[in-house]
């Protein structure tokens, strides 16, 4: 094949789902040439999955996204149709916002965006090879010959890497949603020493809604008060469309389990991991086999479309089979099905091989973010796209690597779980795989996170000046409600009105508002003088005071977590010549080379007796360069130094 | 900068001389907090390397023990840093006393093996020709491994096991409603959850509580001789130790002050304290000597409480009997040789009458000719292994750090109750109990949260 020069860019971005939109937007913003190569245009931001955005743990990562000035936030709150925030009967740790998308102007709205993006081209085309020189990405190929060269590349390849779709006794290769897969990229990889495995999902069918009986089904409206997504957006207006619920019944079973040899998942066909958490209809019931029903959900695909995603019901079950047992539901019996559903297979990496920076450990600068990670979820797909734009971007400006730790984000725990622990299906967030949940709240996203993205240049100007106007109302509210005081005269009718006990002395307003049947909107009853907030501030100031509790314990909690964490581990220690250490750990921690003692004590085999030894020989390598370079600086600036420079790869110069 | 530490060095038990060594930067300073010369002086500077004789006082001046202490000036020591050594009585009770004087002082007690690792960390052994670096290593590692589990031959950790399965079925219930809000589970009420935490809480304190029985076999066990003047304490005791520490005369009062020894009984390593014997008196010296054999009946784990069998109860046994509500007591009536005339029935009318609520043996001995005494012996060993420690197939905590750990998931267990009971979110009580989880699995080595959802979605069959 005739290969000729295209053009040449600092970051090249394969793939424009959710990761590849966040990878190439974050350098584009932070001024470098960037470029998005995808297989169709079609395919910007394309949903081709569940039709929302958020959910638990899920919802949390949109707000580290958004806070960090990613798009994920912000193109939902301009085509959500419905919208609910999940969990308000729990802890505000776990409050989580979900909102139906309309799926086609969720694409229409992100490719505008990227559009009008400066610094960024995107062009349709199909990456076929890397070229790689001295171990190092250097450009792409694609499929008619064109050359792009690029300081570093982001693969965001998702299901498309071999995507190889399974209906019944059918199979074929396929990208989602009838869009072509990627099956030459694959064997370049592969030439390059990448190791690939094979990982499963599916989706359910999509149902015409003018044949769908609602008086059969439960309906699920949205929220009230629509909260939004992004921090950049007050309150927004109204929901637009209806979920609906409905069950499974033994009829429903009884065609599926009779049909169970026809289904790709037990033939055998398919060889990947598929997700615990998300299983097929078949899976369900037969893992499942004493549940007389399961529950689904019918989602609207948009506001342009009758579509109707049946949430619940994923199957690799032939065509004829899923006609019969979509028909036994109730509200489905006269159903039209206008996309049978299917189980996807896909090639991804092991995400151990991967930095925390998300960069290659085989080849330098190259980057992977999303599902081909082995990952599962546009939110976690987008999270990491952007974590790999900044971090290719603030490779190439020379600029110390991004990285958030477990204590700072749930993108930090994603990440640290994908690079440290690997996954051994595809890999999906949950609040409880937080350690510090009640600080890592979806609501205090921008406080732990936007001053953060504005010092490596991706928050805009205009979002940090709003962080610091409601950093500061919430400041002062907080100053108000401790310094502002209540009689038991103003406000003993009020407490015994909600059954709280009445005062003895007077009280301040943050006292009062500890008590468990006091919130912040009732309270307004004694606080005549309350002034008018913004939504955001008024939630800080109310979370951050009637959790202040529990929120210290946590804190302390941390402690323990941020001194290992802080503790880095010199790149050129040769663990295998470490006495103490069972011979395991130190074969795991030399392949590995972890960045911290936090780090290297979540490697799998590395017990807490081998980080203790660890421990000890740090210490005393560290005393014993801290005799060496004495006259030069300190030993503590040192080792911080020399960690810097482990986290900042290759051969590139910190600071 | 490196903390300073302190620990007894020398064996534990019965010797002549102990020593408590003390390294690190803090160590000069804290010698001159706690040493004066016999004349009452605090010491200006101590010469390096030179040994001084004086008293070890608390900082209201109260003299703790006699001692020689000596100042040796980093690099030259055997850590490598400032090090203070103060050689004392080698009692249990001194050395204790002068260590917790010490450690108030600023010092952190020395982990197993900490002034090897600071030999070796600044270069005074090198790793390769010090053999017992290895050691020191390996001690280190135990801390927090397999190893020290293993020394209780796999059994702590299985019942830990045990416990943590029970924990994350729980855990896996509360979880997967807290991450699929709109799934169909079955609903999961707070009193559920209570009523679990409750039996898990149960099986914990059962484990922290045996940490009472092993504390004894590590520190050995604390007994009090009580009684009143003359009933043959100090000879039941010389008895118990076969030596003649304590003075015995037949004058009331001849024991003025607690006298503590270190031995070991039936297997067991005790710490004896014979107290002053109690009576109201205008003496001030005894005075105090009486209160302290209030307080060391107050803080023993088994009172011998001794009544002259030969004579009536008086009513200075009563005021005594009075002081035992809540301990293990073996009633021992002595001068069995010149004929017994309390009966065990009047010691139990007299615990009903004044309602007191102590856990009681007998035995009549003759502390003159030894009858008796093996008796005694036996009931001492009854008492510790009984009970408590007999729970969870026999597994008794011997390990600090492992006693500490379950205090602490305990803790967190009890916070999380108490949130569950005053109503607040179920997603608290999650964070605390998942931290509970995480502190048993410390004692095992075993942290990782994967097992928790793993079995959540073997449970539970969620997701769209």
């Amino acid at each position: 094949m005739q290969r000729y020069e295209m053009g040449d860019y600092d970051v090249i971005v394969v793939g424009a789902g959710h990761a590849g939109c966040e990878a190439a937007l974050a350098p584009a913003r932070m001024g470098l040439s960037t470029l998005m190569l995808s297989i169709t245009l079609e395919a910007i931001a394309m949903m081709p999955c569940n039709p929302s955005i958020g959910g638990t743990g899920k919802g949390h990562l949109v707000r580290e996204i958004d806070a960090l000035g990613g798009e994920m936030g912000i193109n939902t709150d301009k085509v959500f149709i419905q919208s609910r925030m999940l969990n308000t009967a729990k802890g505000p740790a776990v409050h989580s916002l979900r909102a139906q998308a309309d799926k086609q102007r969720y694409h229409e709205e992100m490719k505008k965006t990227i559009e009008r993006q400066e610094n960024l081209d995107m062009k349709q085309a199909e990456v076929v090879d890397l070229i790689v020189e001295d171990n190092t990405v250097r450009g792409v190929v694609t499929k008619t010959g064109g050359v792009y060269r690029a300081k570093a590349v982001i693969l965001a390849t998702g299901t498309f890497l071999r995507g190889k779709i399974f209906i019944g006794e059918s199979s074929y290769y396929s990208g989602p949603n009838g869009m072509a897969a990627s099956v030459e990229l694959s064997d370049s990889l592969k030439k390059y020493g990448i190791f690939l495995r094979r990982f499963k999902t599916g989706t359910p069918a999509r149902v015409d809604g003018k044949t769908l009986d609602y008086g059969e089904m439960t309906v699920q409206h949205g929220d009230e008060k629509i909260v939004p997504f992004s921090f950049m957006n007050e309150l927004l207006d109204k929901n637009r469309a209806d979920c609906w619920l409905s069950y499974t019944n033994e009829k429903t079973h009884e065609i599926i389990r009779a049909n169970f040899h026809r289904s790709a998942l037990f033939t055998g066909e398919i060889e990947g991991v598929g997700p615990r958490y998300c299983p097929s209809i078949e899976t369900k019931i037969d893992r499942f086999a004493d549940k007389k029903r399961h529950q689904l959900f019918v989602e609207p695909e948009g506001l342009g479309t009758d579509e109707m995603y049946i949430q619940g019901m994923s199957s690799s079950l032939p065509e004829d089979v899923q006609e019969q047992f979509y028909h036994t539901i109730p509200g489905l019996t006269h159903c039209k099905i206008v996309r049978p559903a299917y189980a996807i297979e896909y090639d991804c990496i092991d995400s151990l091989d991967l930095k925390t920076t998300l960069e290659s450990r085989v080849i330098g600068n190259l980057y992977f973010a999303g599902q081909t990670n082995g990952s599962s979820g546009y939110e976690e797909a987008a999270a990491q796209g952007l974590m790999a734009g900044i971090n290719a971007a603030l490779k190439i400006q020379g600029k110390k690597p991004f990285i958030l730790d477990r204590s700072e984000a749930y993108i930090g725990v994603l990440i640290d779980d994908l690079v440290t622990k690997g996954t051994q299906e595809p890999y999906r967030i949950m609040t409880s795989r937080v350690e510090y949940r009640l600080l890592l709240r979806q609501d205090n996203a921008a406080e732990r996170l936007t001053e953060k993205g504005y010092r490596i240049g991706l928050v805009s100007e205009e979002r940090y000046q709003r962080y610091l106007t409601l950093k500061k109302e919430t400041e002062e509210e907080m100053q108000r409600l401790r310094t502002t005081y209540v009689t038991p005269a103003e406000a003993d009718d009020f407490l015994l009105s909600i059954g709280s006990s009445p005062l003895q002395n007077r009280i301040s307003l943050a006292e009062l508002l500890k008590r468990p049947q006091v919130t912040y909107e009732n309270m307004a009853a004694v606080d005549p003088q309350r002034p008018s907030l913004s939504y955001h501030s008024t939630l800080q100031a109310y979370v951050n005071i009637k959790y202040e509790g529990y929120i210290s314990k946590q804190l302390a909690q941390i402690e323990k977590f941020r001194r290992l964490e802080s503790q880095l581990l010199p790149q050129d220690l040769d663990y295998s010549e470490l006495d103490g250490i069972r011979l395991e750990a130190r074969q795991k921690l030399n392949d590995f080379r972890p960045d911290s003692v936090g780090q290297a004590s979540r490697i799998s085999g590395v017990s807490p007796a081998d980080i203790n030894v660890l421990l000890i020989h740090l210490e005393k390598r560290r005393r014993q360069q801290g005799m060496e370079d004495a006259e030069k600086m300190s030993a503590g600036e040192k080792t911080k130094e020399r960690a810097d420079d482990n986290r900042g790869e290759g051969d590139e110069k910190t600071e | 900068m490196e903390q300073t530490i302190a620990a007894v060095a020398t064996a534990p038990g019965e010797s002549g001389i102990g020593i408590i060594r003390i390294s690190g930067p803090e160590a000069p300073e804290i010698l001159k907090r706690v040493f004066e010369y016999k004349s009452g002086k605090k010491a200006e500077k101590f010469e390096e390397r030179r040994m001084i004789y004086g008293n070890i006082a608390d900082e209201k001046g109260e003299i703790i023990d006699e001692a020689m202490v000596v100042y040796m000036k980093a690099p030259h020591t055997y850590t490598g840093e400032d090090v203070a050594e103060i050689q004392c009585h080698g009692s249990i009770v001194s050395l204790r006393k002068i260590l917790s004087l010490v450690l108030s002082c600023g010092a952190q007690p020395a982990e197993r093996g900490e002034f090897t690792k600071r030999a070796f960390l600044n270069g005074k052994i090198d790793l390769a020709q010090a053999e017992a670096v290895n050691d020191v290593i390996k001690a280190v590692s135990d801390e927090g491994s397999r190893s020290a589990v293993s020394q209780l031959g796999g059994s702590l950790s299985a019942v830990i096991i045990s416990i943590r399965t029970q924990m994350a079925d729980l855990l896996s219930e509360i979880i997967a409603h807290i991450e699929y809000p709109e799934e169909d589970l079955e609903e999961l009420t707070y009193a559920q959850i209570t009523e679990e935490l409750a039996k898990i809480s149960e099986r914990i304190k059962r484990l922290a509580d045996s940490a009472d029985t092993g504390r004894i076999v590590r520190d050995g066990l604390k007994l009090c001789i009580a009684g009143r003047p003359n009933v043959g304490k100090s000879s039941l005791m010389n008895a118990l130790l076969k030596t003649d520490r304590a003075i015995v005369t037949d004058i009331p009062g001849t024991t003025r002050d607690t006298i503590e020894e270190f031995a070991s009984v039936a297997g067991i390593p005790v710490r004896l304290t014979d107290t002053a014997g109690i009576r109201e008196t205008e003496d001030t010296i005894e005075k105090i000597g009486i209160q302290r054999s209030r307080d060391s009946i107050r803080s023993a784990d088994i009172v011998i409480f001794v009544a002259d069998g030969s004579q009536r109860l008086s009513e200075e046994d009563t005021e005594i009997i009075s002081q035992l509500s809540g301990k293990n007591v073996i009633f021992v009536f002595n001068k069995s040789d010149l004929g017994i005339r309390v009966t065990r029935g009047e010691i139990e009318d007299l615990l009903r009458e004044k309602n007191i609520d102590a856990d009681c043996t007998f035995a009549e001995i003759s502390a003159l000719t030894g009858e008796g005494i093996d008796r005694i012996a036996e009931q001492i060993r009854d008492t510790v292994f009984r009970g408590k420690a007999a729970a969870d197939n026999e597994i008794l905590i011997t390990n600090v750090r492992h006693a500490d750990l379950l205090h602490q998931a305990l803790r967190f267990l009890s916070d999380a109750d108490s949130m569950l009971r005053s109503g607040e979110a179920l997603d608290f009580a999650e964070t605390d109990i998942r931290s509970a989880w995480s502190l048993l699995g410390e004692i095992i080595g075993e942290t990782v949260n994967q097992d928790i959802l793993t079995e959540v979605f073997s449970r539970f069959c969620l997701g769209k």
